[in-house]
């Protein structure tokens, strides 16, 4: 008997969540290095408390899942960790998240050189609907310094081939990209993502405009791409959380209206034995 | 450096990240730069309307008509009423064909033939107001064999319609969709409906429509040129030649007298000041900015 | 009710019958009549002017077009230098003032704040309110001494030894009209440049963000070109209304049937001849100054057609007038 058998899930908990990977890399490499580490991170749009005062530390090349039921913060968090959130007029955030030690939030650091390092891919695919595929994939190495063509070519084809898009389109590159799929345009800004070769990928519930077969072959390249990259996943979708992640994260909507971080684990520990009554209560699909 | 510039990455070199933020300061320098030349006309203008209009403001220039020319004094009492009756005329004209558009163009306008006279009602924006002018001097005041305040509204009128009938469809069709429904759901007819329930609801912004529409053609000179021509005297008569406050200012201002550009300079005060206070009158009013493209 | 039995036709109580009311007749034929007199007006438009302008149109022939020579005493005219001077001026205009007012819009839209945003859009709204005629008193006095004091030895001094601008800076010239319209056009460009740049997807700004872009290279490589057909749509509809203005061009262009030999010298627009001419005009030279409104009403509609197309296609048949 398994450790996860003898920990006895509930019985009305998805099979889906009962076939996990035992390797997974919280239990295999318990020291993995800290990429990211989120200190007291709190966020506001206005005067509107979004999140409050979460900390947590995600590991090199893992696969980490934000769920938890729709408006608690799961978004404006993830934001955060690419300064993306102040994007947006009237947001700011407060806290610490250190890249590799040095922290982004920190006076003088300019919030376009974290952009480059941490990069990432949005709900509704966004492809330039004026640029080509290679054009968009190319987006972003024009202003890195990229110019000759033999190398831009030469990225946009390894971009292509690891976000898995390269056997469809190569054929031709000069197609707009609007003219794919929803599944493949996610791909695309995968590629483009990738192209200007990030450390951290984050991705916002990257699947939730696709339909079921898009969205495994994303699952699929999860896995690949967590070797090269560290990758962040907001997830409303549990068994996507489940069959991808190595560590999940559950946040819940407090009283004060913003999303608090209630539970951290491995996903294996998550899924079979949650330490908080209300993370087993969303996982279980008693609310959310 | 702080740690997160001094890492690696894609970027080649420190100097190519220096020169893409001076770019980008430099191009957020041109827009404030650009924002700087297309605000400070505006306060030029009304800066010189004041200075030089001002001490030309008596009420002679109101009360007394124009001396003969290089007399100093008089004023301008012709062209004021001139232009009130040629610009209430022309709303007169005017106003009922370009509801009546709008109507025409949000109840039955959508299909092929409304695209068509929407479409054409933009054309009619674009006309030249000189070519208006000289249309109406063709039609009928060649024909009449003399100039008439009359034929000024109507080239005045040519104006107005398609700006009033724009703003009217956009009014119309702002209505909400409930409000039809419930009419027709009593049993109400399509005129009914429209004339006692969709017109009163979309009133407001109608007769913002209008306002705009006719601070737009009271400065107007170009038409009138060839159409009411202009006087000297005060008429009322709308079948004879009648002056306006935009051509008088063209006389003065062209003129040799100094006294007549002072004159130019008050009866632009006025004229401006009045179309300022109709556009925030407007604003306030209706509160949400609606703009004329001319 | 009737009573149907299968097979048998149904017949239609007279109450229940659709029938076209008096009351909705009438209102749909006044309506009606509305919408035709706009069709009237601009067909009635081309007609009186092609039938008062047909003893010129025979008499100049189709080298009036092109034809620099305007001499009413010896009764032959050209509308060609008054093309010349017309495209001079409109183009300038939409160059500069496309410029300017694209990069106002970018500021509106992508910099400022709600509170900075409002107001200075409204302030260079207020500049299309003002009337032609108070622009060109305004050109004479301040803009045109202005010129003929320090910006035209400036522009000498600087750009002297470029064809066509070395001159003698005065009041009235080429130059004062091109600053003029360049005003006058700069709030119609700006306010549809505004809305078109606003209306480019939130998503879009992001995506080139998310990648590491400095605010410029966002708007560069994902703002303009998404709003690029809608913006040359603004342009072209000032260039419209750039050609067709009449009198600020009139008091300021100095009025010269000659070509003008630099950008400092009199000259013509084809409005402003009319304007100037017509008064005193009669015979042939009348009708050919109508010949003139033709081709000038011809171009403006042209313009405006391509104008509205680039528009409409943006906004999507929309029309922004409307905002909040």
């Amino acid at each position: 008997m398994t450790e996860a058998q003898a920990s006895q899930p509930p019985r009305d908990m998805p099979q889906t969540v009962r076939a996990l990977r035992v390797n997974s890399q919280a239990e295999a490499l318990p020291g993995a290095p800290v990429k990211v580490r989120v200190e007291n991170l709190s966020a506001w749009y206005g005067p509107k408390l979004a999140v409050s005062d979460i900390s947590m530390d995600i590991r090199l090349n893992s696969v980490t899942a934000l769920i938890g039921p729709s408006g608690c913060g799961k978004s404006t968090y993830i934001r955060c960790i690419n300064r993306m959130h102040e994007f947006l007029p009237h947001a700011r955030a407060q806290g610490r998240v250190l890249l590799d030690g040095a922290d982004i939030y920190e006076s003088g650091v300019d919030a376009t050189r974290v952009r480059q390092r941490v990069g990432m891919v949005f709900q509704k695919p966004n492809p330039f609907p004026t640029m080509s595929i290679a054009e968009n994939v190319a987006a972003g190495l024009r202003f890195m310094g990229v110019r000759s063509r033999t190398e831009i070519s030469d990225r946009v084809e390894s971009a292509l081939k690891l976000a898995a898009l390269w056997d469809e389109v190569k054929d031709n590159l000069k197609r707009p990209g609007l003219a794919l799929s929803g599944g493949q345009q996610q791909r695309l800004c995968i590629a483009r993502a990738i192209a200007v070769e990030p450390e951290v990928i984050l991705m916002d519930e990257p699947c939730s405009a696709l339909d079921p077969v898009a969205t495994l072959k994303i699952e699929d390249l999860m896995r690949g791409l967590a070797e090269k990259y560290t990758i962040v996943i907001v997830t409303h979708n549990m068994q996507q959380a489940a069959r991808v992640s190595d560590y999940t994260a559950f946040l819940l909507m407090g009283e004060d209206g913003a999303g608090h971080l209630i539970e951290y684990r491995s996903t294996a520990e998550m899924f079979t034995a949650p330490q908080d009554q209300r993370t087993e209560d969303y996982i279980t699909g008693r609310f959310g | 450096m702080t740690a997160i510039q001094a890492s690696p990455g894609l970027q080649r070199s420190a100097g190519l990240y220096r020169r893409r933020k001076l770019v980008d300061r430099l191009m957020t320098g041109a827009m404030v730069v650009a924002v700087a030349l297309a605000v400070i006309p505006l306060f030029l203008i009304l800066f010189y309307l004041i200075k030089e209009g001002l001490p030309g403001l008596h009420w002679s220039l109101i009360t007394e008509e124009p001396n003969s020319p290089g007399r100093p004094g008089g004023g301008a009492h012709n062209s004021i009423i001139g232009s009130g009756i040629m610009v209430g005329l022309a709303l007169a004209i005017g106003v009922p064909v370009a509801v009546g558009c709008g109507v025409f163009l949000s109840e039955y306008g959508q299909n092929r033939v409304g695209t068509v006279v929407r479409f054409l009602i933009e054309v009619m924006a674009g006309i030249p107001s000189i070519t208006a002018g000289l249309f109406i001097y063709g039609l009928v005041v060649a024909r009449q064999g003399h100039f008439s305040a009359l034929a000024g509204s109507l080239a005045l009128a040519i104006l107005l319609i398609p700006i009033v009938a724009r703003i009217t469809e956009e009014m119309l069709l702002l209505v909400p969709r409930s409000l039809r429904e419930a009419s027709y759901a009593l049993g109400a007819p399509r005129w009914r409906t429209v004339l006692r329930i969709v017109l009163p609801t979309a009133l407001p912004g109608i007769i913002t429509g209008i306002m705009l529409g006719l601070s737009r053609i009271a400065g107007e000179a170009a038409p009138l040129l060839f159409t009411a021509l202009g006087n000297q005297f005060l008429t009322t008569d709308i079948t004879t030649p009648m002056d306006s406050i935009p051509r008088r200012i063209y006389i003065y201002a062209t003129g040799p007298y100094d006294y007549w550009h002072q004159q130019a300079w008050a009866l632009s005060l006025i004229l401006v000041g009045v179309i300022l206070a109709i556009s925030l009158g407007v604003r306030a009013l209706f509160g949400s900015r609606v703009t004329v493209r001319q | 009710m009737a009573v149907t039995t299968p097979g048998r036709p149904t017949r239609v109580p007279a109450s229940l019958k659709n029938r076209l009311k008096p009351g909705d007749w009438t209102f749909g034929v006044f309506t009606s009549m509305t919408a035709f007199v706009v069709v009237a007006v601009i067909a009635g438009m081309f007609f009186e002017l092609t039938h008062d302008s047909w003893p010129a149109v025979k008499a100049n022939g189709l080298s009036f077009l092109w034809d620099t020579n305007w001499d009413p005493t010896r009764q032959a005219f050209g509308v060609g230098s008054f093309i010349v001077g017309t495209l001079i001026t409109s183009v300038f205009a939409l160059v500069f003032a496309t410029l300017v007012a694209v990069l106002v819009a970018l500021f509106l839209v992508e910099i400022a704040p709600r509170f900075v945003s409002r107001p200075v859009s409204y302030v260079v709204e207020l500049l299309a309110a003002i009337p032609s005629v108070v622009y060109g008193l305004w050109g004479i006095f301040v803009m045109g001494v202005f010129i003929r004091d320090h910006l035209g030895h400036f522009i000498v001094s600087y750009f002297g030894w470029l064809p066509f601008m070395n001159g003698t800076p005065l009041i009235t010239g080429l130059f004062s009209a091109c600053l003029v319209l360049s005003i006058m056009i700069l709030p119609t460009v700006m306010a549809v440049s505004r809305d078109v740049i606003a209306a480019v997807p939130g998503s879009q700004r992001e995506g080139i963000a998310a990648l590491g872009a400095t605010r410029w290279e966002m708007i560069r490589i994902a703002v303009l070109p998404y709003a690029r057909s809608g913006i040359m749509g603004a342009a072209i509809l000032g260039l419209a209304r750039a050609v067709g203005e009449t009198l600020a061009v009139t008091l300021v262009i100095g009025n010269s049937v000659n070509l003008p030999s630099n950008i400092f010298a009199p000259a013509y627009t084809m409005a402003s001849v009319i304007a100037n001419q017509f008064p005193e005009s009669a015979g042939l030279h009348q009708a050919s100054l109508i010949e003139v409104a033709l081709v000038l009403l011809a171009i403006t509609f042209l313009i405006n057609v391509l104008a509205r197309l680039l528009v409409w296609k943006v906004t999507g048949g929309q029309r922004v007038t409307v905002q909040e």
